[in-house]
C-alpha cells in the first residue's frame, strides 16, 4: 500500500519540479532578450544597434 | 533537467544565431546602411534632385558586424531558452526537428509578426514614440501572442480559439504608441524593403531555431 502511494506521488513531484525548471528557464530567456535587445545603456545600445533594428525590437 | 535544458538551448541558440546573423548581414544590413545615409543627411530624400537607388555603401566593418553576430547569437540563445522550456513540457512526439519547424513558426508569429503589425521593424531614422512605451507594448504584445500560440497548440477548442483570437487582436485594438508627427528622412521604398526583409529573415530564423531546439533537446536527452 505504502509503495503504491509513493509510486503515484513521485511523478507528481518531478512533474512540478520540471515545470518550475521550465519557468525559470523562460525567465532567464526573457532576461537575456531584455538585456541584449532592450536596455538603453549607451554601450549596449550601440553594440546591439543593427541587431535590434534587424530583429524588429523598438530601438532609440 | 535544468542542465539538459540550458545546454540544448545554448547550442540551438548559438548555431541558429550564427546562421541568422549571416543571413541578416547579406539581406538586411545593406538596406540598413543605405537608410543610414538618409538618417545622417548624406542623402536627402525631398526637395532636391532624385537620388540614385544604388549609392555606394560603407564597406564591411569587422568590429560593427562582429558585435552584430555576437548579439544575434545571444538574442537567439534567449529565445531558445524560452522555446526549449516550453518544448520540455510537451509530449515527446511533438518535439522532433520537423515539428520543431512548426514550433519555430509559432515563435515567429509571437515574437516578430504580432508586434510588427503595429510597430513594424524600424529602419534607422524613422519617427517613433517614446522608446520605453514602445518596449512595454512590445513585451505585452509578444507575451499575449505567445499565450495565443500555446492555447491554439494545446487547448484547441471553441473557447481556446476565441481566447487566442482575442489575445492576438487586443494589442492592436488598444493600439501601439505612435509618434505625434512623421519626420522620417528615409524614402518609403527603403522603409518597406527593410520591414519586409526583417520579417522574412525573422521567419527563416525562427524555423531554423525551432528545428535546432528540438534536435538538441533530444540529443541532450540521449546523452543524459
Amino acid at each position: 500500500m505504502n509503495t503504491n502511494v509513493k509510486a503515484i506521488a513521485a511523478p507528481q513531484t518531478s512533474e512540478r519540479s520540471n515545470l518550475l525548471t521550465a519557468a525559470f528557464a523562460v525567465l532567464m530567456g526573457v532576461g537575456i532578450i531584455f538585456v541584449t535587445g532592450h536596455v538603453q545603456a549607451a554601450a549596449l545600445h550601440d553594440a546591439a544597434h543593427d541587431v535590434r533594428h534587424a530583429t524588429g525590437f523598438p530601438c532609440h | 533537467m535544468f542542465s539538459r535544458l540550458v545546454t540544448s538551448a545554448v547550442f540551438a541558440g548559438a548555431v541558429a544565431g550564427l546562421l541568422v546573423a549571416l543571413l541578416q548581414l547579406v539581406f538586411v544590413q545593406p538596406v540598413l546602411l543605405h537608410a543610414e545615409l538618409y538618417e545622417t543627411g548624406q542623402l536627402v530624400h525631398f526637395g532636391g534632385l532624385p537620388n540614385t537607388a544604388t549609392p555606394e555603401l560603407p564597406g564591411f566593418d569587422l568590429m560593427r558586424n562582429g558585435l552584430s553576430v555576437l548579439f544575434t547569437m545571444m538574442v537567439y540563445c534567449g529565445y531558445a531558452l524560452i522555446l526549449v522550456a516550453v518544448m520540455s513540457t510537451a509530449d515527446d512526439a511533438l518535439v522532433t526537428p520537423r515539428m520543431g519547424m512548426i514550433w519555430g513558426l509559432a515563435g515567429f508569429v509571437a515574437a516578430q509578426l504580432a508586434p510588427a503589425m503595429s510597430l513594424p521593424p524600424e529602419v534607422p531614422g524613422v519617427a517613433a514614440a517614446d522608446v520605453q512605451l514602445r518596449q512595454f507594448w512590445w513585451f505585452a504584445t509578444v507575451a499575449m501572442a505567445a499565450g495565443a500560440m500555446w492555447i491554439l497548440a494545446f487547448r484547441f477548442n471553441m473557447y481556446g480559439i476565441a481566447a487566442a483570437a482575442l489575445l492576438l487582436m487586443l494589442p492592436h485594438i488598444i493600439g501601439a504608441p505612435q509618434p505625434d508627427a512623421f519626420a522620417g528622412p528615409v524614402p518609403t521604398e527603403l522603409g518597406a524593403l527593410f520591414a519586409a526583409r526583417s520579417l522574412g529573415i525573422g521567419l527563416a530564423a525562427w524555423i531554423i531555431l525551432g528545428a535546432f531546439c528540438a534536435y538538441f533537446w533530444n540529443k541532450e536527452g540521449e546523452a543524459a
